[in-house]
């Protein structure tokens, strides 16, 4: 795994939101998914930082959370950008040529599939079906949807963000 | 058991309700492949070496894991289960480096040998995208190879399930997995605790010692160096499998005197035996645990010989360092005296003595490297290899080992007694601390020196005894998984023992991450510790002095020397330090 | 909820919260509105809009002062989602489709306070040449049979007096009361049904044997892992009905003495996890879920756990060990979850869709179930229809509905008059079905004669523009991704198999490989250790069998006949067509094409990118790609 981390930037609070999070999930069966998972709710992604925490604090020896973490698609080791781009390359989408948006957004971004631009601005990645297949192909800016696209139309959605 | 019939082949096999395929099959005298499978510690079914045919079944399936049942076919060697098996190593070949004539496992690699019984003809069949990964080379004692892994995850189930430290696991997935640590960190950054397990589970190239043979040469090979070897207890029990032995041969193949002969036409300056320091050991612990027991000292003791385990007790039990032996372990208090008393009495300037080991044991790397370790100013022991590393110095030599005459061991480091060899079995140290405490307690001869109860390959045994109208309570554990359960229950109060003798490999140094490599399929159908273990007991039985305090070369050490056990002198040269460590620490 | 009684006490009192939307029992509503409008809140409409129009909805209903005569209701999937936002009015059942928020202004003072209908906003295949007709004589919907999709577009699924309207949790009752749990798996095993998850193991059979294991402790499970791409089914139950799914886990927690249930719902249903919650939590304030269950000495609780993003979680063993919060490897059976599932305890494990089912099961019998569906495929089976075909939505059929209908009656046809090609039924563990298998009737053991399969119900349409060796390529690429890498099979097979896919569409494989590529194929299928691996290449095994020509066309000629594998593509201009209008060298990235004005351009092949921009761009026609 390449690292390129940027630097850590977790607060005080964000920590004591992690150990009461932990801490709630105390003696609760196989509750490593979902600390991992409101974790990532807390800090965005899951450094190194906070997968010594919940190995410290749950006893769970940290390779092991790595390797849940990185086994997951859902959990990131690296910040995400502000907007969250993501195009949906599920089958629907694909025989509509979701394909073509995923490669214009790669190249008006200059940035690859699981990257993040270096202003932290934008991220993007391909996703499964969304399933708003009635608006194929679709791409999801956060949580906003942007459906019947074309490879034309792309230029524009990042302009209103860039805005 | 209730016992079952099944169809193998069409021939009726009974086996026990609950063998698996593969084990029904051994009991047929059919050894049906394995590559992922390790009895008890792996049993995944991932590798899919095993496939056999069972009558009704959709699919092929694993024979390791897949349980019989009353009346099932199985048909292990059709060509549907040949042309699978070969298509999984050329599958397993694609992604896997074939650099195999400078390999280390080569001529003992257990895919190697499955491509030439199975009959893979074409190595690049399927080659395609290879992963690519860096080495790592970060701890003192080993390498991890990726490109080599085949991913068979022996490793990681020995590092987690057995030695309960899961520093290496799979991460990422799909074409991406890979064996590493968390965040891709080198194991010397990790909690890894240096036993080499890992190494010993390894089927492929893919972990290894790093090799320190060249540096030994190389300070033969300097006139100005004085070169002295010890070898450990253990180191007995195993060399001889390198050489064609079967495991656990007997005393009469005389490994231990054609290992001296070996070792001395290598070119070592003296041959000298950690046996002699192992009785040191037993010196000063004994008289450890009696000031221990007599002043309201930190009870339990716990045994300190096993660098593996003592690295763990630092991560994982910080708050029990305390009740550790401060006694260095036999490598180390042999260094020590090899560097402070014999360069005394021989004359020599410490600083010219290049103080070589042989070890079952990967930790040892770790451990010369340890501070206050350096009774005379310089390391005490300055380069430890393996019992592996020796054999491939005895190859590189030409020496024909089986047919080279048995020697003993220099004078005066050369002199063990049957207490010192069975330190290298579970159980061992503890035996012989006994038969030294206990006379020390009594005042009395020992009619019988065999404490059979803290014998045996059992992770946990427990014994108590009566001395001096004293009950002392001991346990053993070995494996470091054994280990935590056991000091657990001690933390929590539910055990209260006055010893306890910890090694960090199951079975102890016999079972070392530095013995010679065992099959996974002979490892499956026979104890390995016990078979070496009974070598290191059937060597006390045969030695006249079984007492480490009736060692004449150990009286003579103290006479000379030391003063006696427990002295300032013995404390300053022989006796170390601990730290605590973290388990999770974010690298620099 | 202490008794059966109480629970009949509620029914009678919600009863007629819900009859106006009933046909024919409208009189019988006792909630005073004079219309209640249901908007769909599934996540197909709500990615269109329809929050917003319920937003308006509500505003527009205030101004006009109709608040007590409107009930405005945000219901699950109606199935239509081609055709989203959607909105139905009742009683009448007006059918809104594809409005958005600026619509509603005019339906609100029109229809809701004037009783017009807004006929442009209606779903024009309900208007008839006397006025409207009921959505249910439509085309898409006269076929279906909503069985596990009853309350779905019905009934709020954030209420549960609504779903006790509709006989919620009368089977939960009755089972307590009446059945023996000897007895519900008899009622199980004589309806047939049968897992509606992929494999089809009978559900009856399933439970029995979690029944017969002794154990200090059991767990019911739901797999609401769905992640074919492409398939939704699973989600819009739980988004539009998720009652039903706990109901049917309590039932199945009684009948192999389970207290315990686990929901794994993928994270990537945020909507669907809220309402789940939601109704956990109704249920558990009911006492439909908890201790003493209708005064019984039957315990029952139910948690949710997210998955994280792992298509192979969707196996079963994979999606237990998920729970068990490690990485979702699948681990050979035997063991069966049956017998050691989660935690190594006795486990069923069904999927939405099959839970959906079973509350009716009990309620109507086993005969009735039984009469739907064929020989060995009984009930009514799910598909999310989607790809090229006009009616892309969900869809609930009667097991032995032929292809033809569902493409093109219910689907309405392939847009822009295209030819019907294949179907992929099954997702990545799934089969194309060609043409020749278009009237062949749909369950479990002939989708497997055909070389696909059911899976969770994923049906994905395609026409002449789909090249088959870039479909399997499609499906292969998402197993490559989706594979856990536990098995040399899986890990490394579907890693070759696609390298030699790719060889095949960038022009560089011979016939030699294809043999390689079937007999790989093969071998995957008998060693994985998994159903992911075992099944991961049977889209390409059933695009090799049904389209070999075209196969046979990229190995051999070199030519992708759809024209979609741009490495076997070439471009030219048709010096005819070509008027010289130079948009074509204009926007070409390469440079490639060149030409003096108004006369004809040309393209240089070696430059050519094949983006297809110049053909996008012509206004003539004038682009060839062969």
């Amino acid at each position: 795994m390449a690292k390129k981390t940027v630097p850590f930037q977790g607060t005080k609070e964000q920590e004591e939101k992690l150990l009461e999070m932990i801490r709630a999930h105390k003696g609760e069966k196989g509750a490593l998914m979902p600390i991992l998972q409101q974790a990532q709710d807390i800090y965005g992604y899951l450094p190194i930082e906070v997968q010594k925490i919940i190995s410290d604090e749950t006893g769970i020896p940290m390779e092991r959370i790595y390797g849940v973490a990185t086994f997951y698609a859902q959990f990131a080791l690296q910040p995400k950008g502000k907007y969250r781009i993501s195009v949906c390359l599920g089958t629907a989408c694909y025989v509509k040529g979701s394909g073509q948006i995923y490669e214009k957004l790669q190249e008006i971004l200059q940035i690859q599939g699981g990257e993040c631009t270096p202003d932290g601005k934008f991220s993007l990645e391909a996703c499964r079906c969304v399933g708003a297949c009635g608006l194929a192909p679709v791409m999801m800016v956060n949580e906003d949807v942007h459906g019947r696209l074309t490879a034309d139309d792309v230029q524009g959605i990042i302009d209103k963000y860039n805005a | 058991m209730e016992n079952i019939t099944i169809k193998i082949n069409g021939m009726e096999v009974s086996a026990h309700a609950g063998s698996t395929i593969l084990e029904a099959a051994r009991g047929a005298g059919i050894d049906i492949p394995t590559l992922c499978f390790l009895k008890e510690i792996n049993e995944i079914g991932a590798c899919r070496i095993c496939v056999v045919e069972v009558k009704g079944a959709r699919s092929l399936v694993a024979a390791c894991v897949y349980p019989i049942n009353p009346g099932m076919e199985v048909f292990t060697n059709t060509p549907l289960v040949r042309e699978s098996r070969k298509k999984t190593l050329e599958l397993i070949l694609s992604d896997h480096e074939r650099k195999c004539l400078s390999c280390v496992r080569s001529d003992n690699c257990e895919l190697q040998k499955l491509c030439k019984d199975l009959g893979v003809e074409d190595e690049s069949m399927y080659d395609g995208a290879k992963n690519e990964y860096e080495l790592d080379e970060s701890a003192p004692h080993m390498i991890r190879d990726n490109n080599k892994c085949i991913l068979c995850r022996r490793c990681v189930a020995v590092c987690d399930k057995v030695q309960g430290i899961a520093v290496i696991g799979a991460n990422e997935r799909g074409f991406k997995t890979h064996i590493s640590s968390a965040f891709e960190m080198g194991l010397a950054d990790t909690s890894c605790v240096s036993c080499g397990q890992c190494i010993v589970a390894c089927p492929v190239g893919a972990i290894y010692e790093k090799d320190n043979t060249k540096e030994v040469l190389d300070a033969i090979a300097d006139p100005d160096k004085f070169v002295v070897v010890q070898t450990a207890p253990a180191v007995r029990a195993g060399l001889g499998e390198e050489f064609g032995l079967p495991v656990g041969s007997s005393v009469e193949a005389q490994v231990e005197g054609k290992m001296a002969a070996a070792l001395r036409r290598l070119g070592f300056d003296k041959v000298f035996d950690t046996n002699f320091s192992a009785d040191l050991t037993i010196m000063e612990e004994a008289h450890e645990f009696l000031d221990r027991v007599k002043n309201g000292g930190k009870l339990p003791l716990i045994t300190s010989c096993s660098p593996g385990w003592i690295k763990y007790c630092e991560h994982y039990f910080p708050d029990m360092t305390e009740n550790l032996s401060s006694c260095k372990s036999p490598q180390q208090m042999f260094g020590a005296t090899v560097k402070t008393y014999y360069a005394e009495k021989m004359g020599i300037d410490p600083k010219k003595i290049v103080s070589v080991s042989v070890m079952p044991c990967t930790a040892k790397k770790f451990e010369i490297g340890r501070d206050d370790q350096s009774a005379a100013g310089v390391p005490d022991v300055d380069i430890s290899i393996t019992t592996r590393e020796l054999a491939r110095m005895i190859k590189g030599a030409g020496l024909r080992f089986l047919d080279l005459p048995v020697e003993d061991f220099d004078d005066p480091l050369g002199e063990g007694t049957g207490a010192a060899v069975i330190f290298g079995a579970t159980g061992g140290v503890m035996e012989a601390a006994l038969r030294t405490a206990v006379e020390e307690l009594t005042g009395e001869e020992l009619k019988n020196l065999d404490f059979t109860d803290v014998r045996g390959v059992e992770g946990i045994k427990e014994a108590s005894y009566d001395v001096a109208g004293m009950t002392v309570k001991v346990a053993i554990a070995s494996g470091l998984g054994n280990a935590r359960k056991l000091l657990n229950d001690v933390k929590d109060g539910k055990a209260d023992y006055h010893f306890i003798e910890i090694m960090g490999c199951p079975g102890g140094c016999v079972n070392g991450g530095g013995q010679p490599h065992v099959p996974a399929r002979f490892k499956n159908a026979n104890d390995v510790r016990a078979l070496r273990g009974k070598i290191l007991y059937d060597y006390d039985a045969a030695n006249p002095i079984r007492k480490s305090h009736e060692n004449p070369q150990i009286k003579k050490v103290y006479d000379e020397f030391f003063g006696e056990p427990g002295s300032h002198k013995a404390h300053e040269i022989l006796h170390t330090s601990y730290v605590k460590r973290e388990i999770n620490r974010i690298p620099d | 909820m202490k008794s059966l009684e109480e629970l009949n006490a509620v029914h009678d009192n919600v009863k007629g919260l819900i009859s106006l939307r009933l046909e024919g029992e409208a009189d019988a509503s006792t909630d005073g509105c004079r219309y209640h409008v249901l908007v769909c809140g599934g996540t197909g409409c709500t990615s269109s809009g329809s929050k917003q129009i319920i937003e308006k909805l509500n505003e527009e209903i205030a101004k006009n002062d109709i608040a007590k005569d409107v009930k405005v209701v945000q219901t699950g999937c109606h199935g239509l989602c081609a055709l989203g936002p959607i909105m139905i009015v009742y009683p009448e059942g007006t059918f809104y489709s594809m409005i958005s928020a600026d619509d509603i202004p005019e339906i609100v003072s029109e229809h809701l306070a004037n009783g017009r209908v807004v006929t442009r906003c209606v779903y024009d295949e309900t208007i008839t040449e006397d006025g409207f007709q009921s959505m249910h004589e439509t085309n898409f919907y006269k076929k279906q049979n909503r069985v596990a999709l009853r309350n779905c577009g019905l009934i709020d699924p954030e209420n549960i007096d609504e779903y006790i309207a509709r006989d919620g949790y009368q089977a939960l009752a009755k089972v307590l009361k009446e059945m023996t749990p000897d007895d519900v798996v008899k009622c199980l095993l004589d309806s047939g049904l049968r897992g509606r998850g992929g494999g089809g193991f009978p559900t009856g059979r399933k439970w029995q044997l979690a029944m017969g294991n002794d154990a200090d402790q059991k767990y019911v499970c739901c797999n609401a892992d769905e992640g074919d791409p492409g398939a939704f089914m699973d989600r819009s139950v739980l988004e539009g009905d998720p009652h039903v799914v706990l109901e049917a886990m309590a039932i199945a927690g009684y009948v192999i003495g389970a207290d315990q249930g686990y929901i794994y719902v993928r994270a990537e249903y945020p909507i669907a996890v809220d309402r789940l919650k939601i109704a956990i939590a109704q249920a558990r304030e009911q006492g439909l879920l908890g201790k003493n269950i209708f005064g019984t000495d039957f315990n029952f609780d139910v948690d949710l756990r997210l998955g994280a993003g792992a298509f192979v979680c969707g196996e079963e063993t994979a999606l237990l060990t998920s729970i068990e919060g490690k990485r979702g490897e699948p681990h050979p059976r035997p063991p069966f979850p049956a017998v050691k599932g989660l935690w190594e305890k006795p486990t069923i494990l069904n999927n939405v869709e099959t839970y959906a089912n079973i509350p009716q099961i009990i309620l109507k019998g086993a005969d009735w179930f039984a009469s739907m569906g064929t020989e060995k495929s009984k009930g009514t089976k799910v598909f999310a229809l989607g790809g090229k075909v006009n009616n892309v939505g969900l869809v609930e059929i009667p097991m032995g509905t032929t292809l033809r209908e569902i493409v093109e009656e219910i689907g309405g046809g392939i847009p822009n008059g295209k030819k019907f090609k294949a179907a992929q039924t099954g997702g990545p563990s799934g089969g194309c079905i060609s043409a020749e298998n278009y009237d062949i009737p749909i369950d479990y053991d002939n989708l497997i004669a055909i070389g696909s399969m059911m899976g969770s119900g994923g049906l994905i349409v395609m026409d002449e523009d789909s090249c088959m060796v870039d479909i399997a390529k499609f499906f292969l690429e998402f197993t490559v991704d989706e594979s856990c890498g536990k098995c040399t099979p899986c890990r490394i097979g579907t890693t070759r198999l696609l390298e030699m896919l790719n060889k095949i569409s960038d022009g560089k494989a011979t016939m030699e490989d294809l043999d390689k590529i079937e007999e790989l194929a093969a071998y995957m299928k008998q060693n994985a250790l998994c159903a992911l691996g075992q099944t991961a290449a049977n889209p390409v095994l059933s695009t090799i069998k049904n389209f070999r020509d075209e196969y046979v066309a990229h190995i051999v000629d070199k030519k992708c006949p759809a024209g979609v594998c741009k490495n076997l593509l070439t471009y030219s201009i048709d010096p005819e067509k070509c008027k010289g209008c130079t948009m074509c060298a204009k926007n070409c990235p390469a440079e490639a094409i060149t030409g003096e004005k108004k006369k004809p351009h040309e393209i240089d092949p070696d430059k050519c990118l094949k983006c297809g921009v110049c053909m996008s761009k012509c206004k003539f026609d004038a682009i060839i790609r062969k």
